[in-house]
């Protein structure tokens, strides 16, 4: 490798680099997202190896295994994929690698087991972009995810990569890009939506001989790892994106904020920067221009309040990673006081391909102030979980029950959660919500960083309520006490009601107690706190009044308010749950009724998962 | 800092006040009621107790309205303030009771309940109460001057002021600054005789040249020798009133000494 003199150069090298893809359209895609590796991922490339060596295939030599980034789908991982017929297999195992090669890439036959069974129709699926979860996607920011070898540069040249860099660096002044951005209408992908066109022109008007940029990949939503796949499968696109903020707002250092958990992210992070560097495409007189521009990656602290944003500069700057409350916004005095751009992963991503494809494509693709597209982690009860990207004004109808393959054991929707731990739950008369950030908001929930979890009509909604709140709870810093006390007692009140204890005059202090921890807050995680109870008590009050009125969780979840007890016309007399009882609770003869004694019940549930006969009942 | 003289309302009234300078510096001046837990005049504002909060608006914001901690708001020209609005009144009030369901016990936080009219917490009290109301100002000071000895350890709720990993701290010089600017006398020390103990560390004291008398530790007047240029005699003196005195201050050396390093 060596430095790419000017544009003209980087050209040359997409243009060498892109015929040499299209001479070798034979590959052998093996997922090497943290999901697939969990899941055995390395051994099947291993195997792969060792195979194409062995058999010596026209054009599917060792070269053809390319190592990619996340797909999404991580729960049917290790993913293989065989191009250009575009084959689809899941859950792959080393011992399957042989007959891969032997039948699907030597003759071209399916292998039906691996296929993918579509969990709706049962209909195994031959092709990727046949598969439900993938074809209601429109992909910008996971553009390359599953379709590059996450670290090497000359994949990610042989896509364009760095072409919008130049385009901007040779064609555009900061003025230009920024009224681009403007213009494509990109909304922050961390939370709040803020233009980052916006906040990058604020930045660029500060006088001041220094500018940074940092990229938030602090991701501390649990489940959620949209910004972890970026940052592991296509690590240039953040890079370029961010380089092009540099060039836009004057600055001439970044840096990378991942969190602690995310080790595979901060490799491929650094490759990418050392490549960069390498190349002459990070450092001084980036392609012969005037332009400098180094990044640097710091590790997290893994506390979910890091990623707010006064906090995660701290953080940087190595002090405690604590919110600190300022009325001087960080893009005016931000990391070490001086004007500062955070914008988060997803949000770098999208950058370079709106700078190629101009604001125009952009704003052709989502809805009404909210242009593009937006990634979300979907959990919870449906048939498909993953990472998945769709057009924003996307209906949560689509997102649940085309992507997603609908409700695990076609049980009734009750809700989706939103927008991470402070975000809010919607109900059903709800799924045809267009999902953008201003709808969400509107209806008391949130985009967040795009957390999704489908809930059944098992899920009790105060009990939903408590469980997000008993996460903020322990996450809140402590510093203000609005969040450290208010929320701590806002939780102990949903712990109430769970219990049975509850009364009306409480839910309507917790109602005041949530506006007060709102206004008075320091920062965004308390502001935002009680948006669990706001939420399910605005569309789910009548659930709350069973448990304070009636003593009674209609979902059957609240261990005080339920009892187990044996149907006696159903029982078989089978004697299953007095063995899953660990609590020696059941007793009853061969053949005959059984029965629970409530006093030393302790309400696991273990009797009714292993009744073959419906006759256990929780109410 | 610029020095431009700005005029603000504050409940009605026209007052004038520096541009960027705190908000509640210029309410105290005006002699306005404003409480405040976490200020201090020796260390950066912190934001944390919410207490001092007023409701701000200007002309130009077409009827809109935010809450504001005053204490570290920066004032700029035709700012409208209201320190005792329906708004600002109960949300103080919501957080008293919460303070009072932590420290059901402490003077301090009584007193303020009592001005508030509330009796008792209508929360639900923590199980065993301490006088911390974790205003940070302990931690500030020490880590203004510079020793970082002690910080706040655990998130949330059970954040707690201790030594790091809950041992005497190395860094600690016995100075009882932390102690003694505590609004709540929560930070427990002994002087008995030439021994003082702080944090679980004890300290040998320098004695009064003249009388005897035990002054301040040894590791403190070293370190006041050694990086503040206090004159050795500056030590002599050994009555509690003077003590506190160069607690409050150091805040202000350490301020004007960090200047000197820059
Ligand atoms: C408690 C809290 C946690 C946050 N965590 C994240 C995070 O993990 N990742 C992120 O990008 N933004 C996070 N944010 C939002 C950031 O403060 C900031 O708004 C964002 O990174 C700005 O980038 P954007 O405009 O591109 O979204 C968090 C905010 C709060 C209040
Ligand atoms: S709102 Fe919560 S997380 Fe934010 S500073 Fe206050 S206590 Fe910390
Ligand atoms: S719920 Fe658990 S404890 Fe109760 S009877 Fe069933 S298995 Fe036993
Ligand atoms: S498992 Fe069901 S059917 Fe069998 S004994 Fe228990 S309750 Fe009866
Ligand atoms: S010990 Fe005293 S000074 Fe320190 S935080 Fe607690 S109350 Fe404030
Ligand atoms: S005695 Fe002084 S050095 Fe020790 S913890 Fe208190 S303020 Fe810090
Ligand atoms: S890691 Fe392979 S699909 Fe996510
Ligand atoms: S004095 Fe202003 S927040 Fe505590």
């Amino acid at each position: 490798m060596c430095i790419i003199a000017n544009p003209q150069e980087l050209k040359k090298r997409h243009v060498e680099l892109a015929a040499k893809q299209e001479r070798f359209p034979k590959k052998v895609i093996v997922c090497c997202g943290t999901g697939c590796l969990a899941n055995g991922a390395r051994a099947i490339v291993d195997a792969f190896h060792a195979h194409l060596a062995e058999k010596n295939i026209k054009d599917f030599t060792v070269e053809a295994v390319k190592e990619t980034g996340c797909h999404g789908f991580c729960e049917q991982g290790p993913l293989v994929v065989i191009e250009p017929q575009g084959t689809f297999y899941t859950r792959v195992k080393p011992k399957d690698v042989a007959a891969i090669v032997d039948k699907t890439i030597a003759n071209g036959e399916i292998l039906s087991p691996l296929l993918y069974k579509d969990p709706v129709t049962e209909h195994r699926i031959e092709r990727y972009h046949d598969v439900n979860f993938f074809a209601h996607q429109s992909r910008i920011a996971l553009r390359n995810l599953g379709k590059i070898a996450a670290n090497d540069i000359r994949e990610y040249i042989a896509v364009e990569g760095y072409q919008a860099l130049a385009k901007v660096l040779t064609t555009m002044t900061p003025d230009t890009v920024i009224d681009e951005i403007i213009k494509s209408g990109l909304r922050g992908r961390g939370g709040g939506g803020f233009p980052a066109g916006k906040k990058w022109r604020t930045c660029k008007s500060v006088q001041s001989d220094i500018h940074y940029v940092i990229c938030n990949g602090d991701e501390g939503d649990p489940g959620a790892f949209m910004d972890r796949s970026i940052m592991e499968g296509d690590p240039h696109s953040v890079l370029e994106g961010m380089m092009i903020c540099a060039f836009a707002i004057g600055a001439k250092q970044g840096y990378i904020y991942v969190r602690d958990e995310y080790p595979l992210a901060v490799v491929h992070l650094q490759k990418a920067i050392d490549e960069c560097e390498a190349n002459g495409l990070l450092g001084d007189n980036i392609l012969g221009t005037d332009f400098s521009f180094r990044i640097r990656i710091n590790r997290g602290a893994g506390a979910f309040v890091c990623g707010e944003s006064s906090a995660l500069m701290r953080s940087v700057a190595g002090e405690v990673g604590e919110p600190r409350a300022k009325y001087i916004r960080s893009v005016v005095k931000g990391l070490h006081d001086q004007p500062t751009v955070l914008n988060n992963v997803e949000t770098f991503a999208n950058v370079p391909i709106i700078m190629l494809k101009g604001a125009d494509w952009f704003t052709s693709i989502g809805c009404k102030n909210n242009s593009g597209t937006k990634a979300f982690s979907l959990v919870g009860k449906v048939r498909n979980t993953g990472l998945i990207e769709v057009a924003m004004g996307t209906t949560l109808r689509t997102i649940i029950y085309e992507i997603g393959g609908g409700i695990l054991e076609n049980r009734p929707f009750k809700a989706v959660q939103t927008g991470g731990p402070s975000g809010g739950c919607l109900p059903e008369s709800m799924l045809d919500l267009p999902v953008d950030f201003d709808s969400l908001t509107k209806n008391g929930s949130m985009m967040g960083s795009g957390g999704m979890i489908v809930m059944d009509d098992k899920t009790c909604m105060v009990d939903v309520a408590r469980y997000f709140l008993s996460f903020l709870v322990s996450e809140s810093c402590g510093k203000c006490v609005p969040c450290r006390e208010g929320l701590y007692q806002l939780h102990e009140l949903t712990i109430k009601i769970c219990n049975g204890e509850g009364t009306e005059e409480d839910l309507v202090r917790m109602e005041k107690l949530s506006e007060s921890i709102i206004v008075g807050s320091l920062c965004g995680l308390g502001k935002s706190g009680p948006n669990p109870f706001l939420s399910t008590i605005r569309y789910f009050r009548d659930e709350y009044l069973a448990h304070i009125r009636e003593k009674r969780c209609p979902a059957g979840v609240c261990k005080s308010l339920i009892t187990y007890t044996v149907l006696e016309d159903k029982c078989t007399g089978c004697v299953a749950c007095i063995t899953a009882c660990a609590y020696n609770a059941i007793t009853g003869e061969k053949k005959k009724p059984h029965f629970i004694h409530q006093d030393k019940c302790e309400k696991c549930g273990a009797c009714v998962a292993v009744c073959k006969f419906d006759a256990i009942e929780v109410k | 800092m610029s020095m431009k003289t700005v005029t603000i309302t504050v409940n009605g009234k026209l007052v004038r006040a520096t541009e960027g300078e705190y908000l509640l510096k210029v309410l105290r001046r005006e002699g306005i009621d404003v409480p405040a837990l976490c200020q201090h005049d020796a260390v950066e504002p912190y934001g944390g107790c919410r207490v001092c909060m007023v409701e701000i608006t200007k002309a130009e914001w077409n009827g809109w309205s935010d809450m504001v901690t005053s204490c570290l708001y920066p004032v700029a020209d035709g700012l409208i303030v209201q320190t005792h609005s329906n708004q600002v009144i109960e949300l103080r009030k919501t957080i008293i009771d919460l303070m009072l369901a932590r420290n059901p016990h402490t003077p301090l936080i009584q007193q303020l309940a009592a001005d508030y009219g509330i009796n008792s917490t209508s929360f639900q009290p923590v199980p065993e109460p301490n006088d911390c109301i974790l205003c940070g100002i302990c931690t500030r000071i020490c880590d203004t001057m510079g020793f970082h000895a002690i910080s706040t350890v655990n998130r949330g709720h059970g954040r707690e002021i201790a030594p790091p990993l809950g041992e005497a701290p190395e860094s600690c010089v016995g100075c009882l600054a932390c102690a003694l600017n505590c609004p709540t006398n929560y930070i427990k020390f002994t002087d008995s005789g030439k021994t003082r103990t702080i944090w679980k560390k004890q300290f040998e004291m320098v004695t009064d040249k003249r009388t005897g008398a035990p002054t301040i530790t040894r590791e403190f007047a070293e370190y006041l020798i050694a990086h503040r240029n206090i004159p050795a005699d500056y030590f002599d003196l050994n009555d509690e009133s003077h003590r506190k005195e160069t607690a409050t201050n150091m805040g202000a050396i350490a301020a004007w000494s960090r200047e000197d390093l820059k």
